[in-house]
């Protein structure tokens, strides 16, 4: 999985977040592409630029091998992200795209998947329950 | 592309619209903006786009569909050195 990272600062101010900061948060800096988003011309089209702020906020788009968005998350400022969610999903889709087969909420790899026909309707009682999502 | 064209302004294309070749060819980049809204949809095509970026040490241009056939999070943040 290729990670891009967008905001509107520059390219330059990516190099120096990078060498100055983020390498002493993760060993060898973060190994993603740091992409500049001057004007915020990139963020319009993707609905998360803010006009008053300037800046591109808190989105994320999962993106499959055909170009298609499969998953879009769009936060205010404050509150950061949840990787592990992230990760859940991106495992989901790819689990998804592998089979055929759908994924009940909270689905994590290993779990039963649903098999979406006429035999399953008013039977998904049957194979999910609500305590099957871990905590 | 490489270092050695580094320059203080560098134009890249941002969005690339899938109509840009039928667009009219002499409007400017700022009045190509003015027309800029959320395209982004699940089970939609990603607007593919153009940007400046450093990466593994270096800056290069880099396009979305440079990535194509590989999964992709494309990740936007509010700026360098903020907190959250």
């Amino acid at each position: 999985m290729q990670v891009l990272a967008v905001s509107t600062d520059s390219h330059f101010s990516h190099k120096i977040w990078q060498e100055q900061e983020l390498k002493k948060m993760v060993p060898g800096g973060v190994p993603f592409a740091m992409l500049s988003d001057a004007g915020g011309r990139i963020g319009r089209v993707y609905g998360v630029y803010d006009e008053d702020a300037g800046v591109d906020i808190r989105g994320r788009f999962i993106i499959d091998p055909d170009g298609v968005i499969q998953a879009m998350e769009v936060m205010t400022p404050s509150v950061g992200r949840n990787i592990k969610e992230l990760i859940r999903q991106v495992k989901a889709f790819q689990h998804v795209r592998a089979t055929g087969e759908v994924t009940p909420a909270g689905w994590q790899p290993g779990q039963p998947t649903l098999k979406p026909g006429p035999a399953l309707v008013g039977k998904v009682w049957e194979v999910w329950k609500p305590d099957l999502i871990p905590n | 592309m490489a270092d050695e064209t580094l320059k203080c302004t560098q134009p890249v294309r941002g969005p690339i619209a899938a109509s840009e070749t039928s667009a009219a060819p002499d409007a400017s980049p700022r009045e190509q903006q003015k027309e800029i809204s959320m395209q982004a949809r699940v089970g939609k095509p990603a607007p593919d786009f153009e940007a400046n970026a450093f990466v593994g040490g270096s800056f290069k241009k880099v396009t979305l569909s440079d990535y194509a056939g590989q999964w992709i999070l494309l990740c936007f943040y509010p700026g360098d050195f903020t907190f959250v």
